[in-house]
């Protein structure tokens, strides 16, 4: 089978191409780049790109599936088709499932449901400690042979340094990233929101940047002194950002990403206790929110991740302080992209891709994704950057509706995700 | 006819204008007299149902607003916690809804967690009045503290008023620092570092002074306003030993005699003797205590009233 993406306008950071170029593609892989005078094979099927952007499927670090265990809230399936909907070919599932993805058995098990609903590519996040209780190691070197492609305790950071020390030391053997939700929960515990004015005026229990900044510092000496490779989870605070800088400027092996609501909200939007503006971390205030920006620009954030947290309806219609943390990102990443960055000038479409799908590709070093030179998997990601569109909860194909962007408009969207060779999503 | 409130529910002083705030304390002012009748009784609200959901233990507010409701003629009901569905699994969202659904004109409702009244009045039909939730506001209870104030002081602008204690923690005092300085008057704040942060003083534009202890707060001061501290703050080491509090935080005579000669003393109840204030303080002259219980049925008349579709008084 062939498909030619025609008449489209080329960005692969990895390729080094950012041009008018058309790319050929068979049994699900990129067998070559055409100029677009040059004549196509006739038995090619056309995907008419005229105006968009052909990049490099977008690969997401960060979102919770939910299965096994929660299927109410979202399942393998439902979570893949929102992905291709936002554009992305490639998710990385967090191990917080029920239960825990700490064994090869669950992580397989991923794996085949995804390929069951046959829409995006789903690379399980594995646990770090067993239960993720912090106490013990998993299984992370059969958990890779099954499919994982890193390693994090998510919501529940390991609390102890050494059990710490010792994943990074075991992790790097299997050339497995360890991720890490940055927060010392001694530090935010009882907290549902940033710590400062705005908390203080709603008589919310704040969670101070230094929750975050203190994980992240432990976690960079950790890295130092191991030589493994850290990952900063939605990274949201000044100096957790200065932290990251330092350390890569000093060589460590640290990468970053960050949320498109870190990079779009402040605290303001939890005046109104609308439970879905409650995630962790937490929407920072303004000055946390321009050091964000000034980390996107200057490389020091690696990633755009979703941190997709699908939770049921029922779950979010409570008091403020008793609601579940998180919203769902998967949809409204790329638009966000578009509004916050693209058009405000932080970055160009060149960066839009690196931060995407070309740095996600090396960070979890998936091979042949992030790019769309010959022989590359055929995952696509086509936007069109002056698409005008509505996004909205009721339209979700998630199943959960938990996003504060209800009815929000976004210029630039996705057009078009192809998967592995196959149109998984077209608009 | 004016709109009462900006909206017709009373959430917090936040939202309200100083206009606003002086037109339920006028209003408050001519149902006073009513509490000093015989006959405690006008026809004002006759025909009207008021709910009062109370997720948290109360005293005082539930029974002041439940007087304040049938001295008024409406038709009173109490829910408190112990009958509440929310025990039993229902959503915060599905409770409001189906009080709404029996049609009640007004629903004062008491939460433990900030921000149930702005939440209960985005599905509500009915007014929503925040009798105090979680540390956020208790609207009422700094609307009564003002009109004792008013009534002592006969103004507010450019009154220095001290609030001292768990700042952090106080709905009153949230609500107290808001209305005041809206108002006109100076406020400052005092009690450990821990449980007054210096970021307090970005709560409102002008007006507010974190000081470094109770001295600094109380010199020269017209009103002391005292916060009850809680036991259970010790436990989550905000301070050590509530005997330390009370020496370094409670309210003296000698502390109080810092203050003007005719400052006055209010503290929201329920008091704790010999720790946050002196025995001797709480029942002296100066001490306005029950005067603030007693204009609480007033104000709360005036809420439910103006809540209920009434007219604001002005002066």
């Amino acid at each position: 089978m062939k498909l030619l993406i025609a008449n489209g306008h080329l960005i692969d950071p990895i390729g080094k191409e950012n041009t008018g170029m058309n790319v050929l593609i068979e049994d699900g892989k990129v067998s070559a780049w055409l100029r677009q005078d040059e004549k196509a094979p006739e038995d090619a099927e056309v995907f008419d790109a005229s105006g968009l952007l052909v990049a490099p499927g977008f690969i997401d670090l960060h979102v919770h599936l939910r299965e096994p265990g929660q299927e109410h809230k979202e399942t393998i399936a439902s979570g893949a088709a929102a992905a291709v909907a936002g554009g992305w070919t490639s998710v990385c599932p967090m191990p917080n499932t029920n239960p825990i993805n700490d064994n090869a058995a669950i992580t397989r098990y991923m794996i085949e449901q995804a390929e069951h609903a046959g829409l995006a590519n789903v690379f399980p996040i594995g646990a770090i400690t067993k239960s993720s209780d912090g106490k013990e190691l998993a299984e992370m070197g059969e958990m890779k042979a099954a499919g994982a492609v890193a390693v994090s305790d998510d919501g529940r950071p390991v609390p102890n340094a050494g059990m710490m020390r010792r994943a990074m030391e075991y992790a790097k053997d299997f050339d497995l990233p360890v991720i890490d939700h940055c927060e010392d929960k001694s530090l935010s515990s009882g907290g549902v929101m940033h710590e400062g004015k705005i908390s203080l005026l709603l008589g919310l229990k704040g969670m101070p940047a230094l929750a975050e900044e203190v994980d992240a510092v432990r976690d960079i000496l950790l890295a130092k002194e191991t030589g493994a490779h850290i990952h900063i989870a939605h990274v949201s605070t000044k100096g957790a950002i200065e932290a990251v800088r330092r350390a890569k400027n000093e060589g460590i092996n640290v990468t970053c990403e960050v949320t498109p609501h870190h990079f779009t909200l402040t605290d303001k939007a939890v005046e109104g206790y609308d439970t879905n503006t409650k995630m962790a971390p937490p929407l920072r205030s303004e000055e946390h929110l321009e050091a964000i920006l000034e980390g996107i620009k200057d490389g020091t954030i690696d990633a755009i991740a979703t941190d997709h947290a699908p939770h049921h309806s029922d779950e979010k219609a409570l008091e403020y302080d008793r609601a579940p943390f998180g919203i769902t990102g998967l949809e409204t990443a790329i638009g966000l992209a578009f509004n916050e960055l693209v058009h405000k000038g932080i970055i160009d479409l060149q960066k839009l891709v690196q931060l995407c799908s070309s740095n996600p590709a090396k960070i979890f070093k998936l091979k042949d994704r992030g790019t769309l030179t010959a022989g590359s998997i055929a995952d696509v990601t086509i936007i069109d950057p002056e698409l005008e569109w509505t996004y909205r909860n009721a339209d979700s194909r998630s199943k959960s509706k938990n996003s504060p962007f209800d009815g929000w408009k976004f210029t630039g969207g996705v057009v078009a995700t192809i998967a592995g060779g196959r149109i998984v999503y077209r608009r | 006819m004016e709109k009462p409130f900006k909206r017709r529910d009373l959430l917090g002083i936040r939202d309200l204008s100083a206009e606003e705030i002086k037109g339920i304390l006028d209003t408050a002012e001519n149902f006073r007299e009513i509490n000093a009748r015989e006959i405690k009784k006008v026809p004002t609200l006759r025909g009207k149902t008021v709910i009062n959901l109370f997720f948290e233990n109360s005293t005082r507010t539930r029974t002041s607003f439940e007087l304040a409701a049938k001295r008024l003629s409406a038709d009173a009901v109490n829910i408190s916690i112990s009958s509440s569905s929310v025990a039993k699994g229902e959503t915060l969202i599905d409770t409001a809804l189906n009080l709404d659904a029996m049609s009640p004109d007004c629903i004062v409702v008491r939460h433990g967690s900030a921000g149930v009244p702005h939440q209960l009045a985005k599905v509500s039909k009915a007014a929503i009045i925040n009798a105090g939730d979680g540390t956020n506001e208790h609207p009422t209870q700094a609307l009564l503290d003002a009109m004792t104030i008013r009534e002592h002081k006969k103004k507010i602008a450019d009154l220095e008023v001290a609030i001292v204690g768990d700042i952090l923690h106080s709905r009153v005092a949230r609500s107290n620092i808001q209305l005041l300085t809206k108002l006109g008057a100076r406020v400052r704040v005092a009690g450990p570092k821990t449980l007054v942060p210096d970021d307090f003083q970005y709560l409102v534009e002008k007006d507010l002074i974190v000081c470094k202890n109770i001295e600094e707060a109380i010199e020269g001061t017209d009103v002391v306003m005292i916060l009850r501290i809680q036991k259970e703050r010790q436990d989550s080491a905000y301070f050590p030993t509530l005997r330390e509090y009370s020496i370094h935080y409670g309210l003296t005579h000698e502390r109080l005699n810092l203050a003007k000669e005719d400052a006055i003393v209010l503290h929201p109840g329920p008091m704790n003797r010999g720790i946050e204030i002196a025995s001797d303080v709480a029942d002296s002259s100066r001490s306005l205590i029950l005067d603030q219980v007693k204009y609480g049925v007033a104000v709360r008349m005036a809420v439910l009233y103006l809540a209920t579709g009434g007219t604001a008084s002005s002066e």
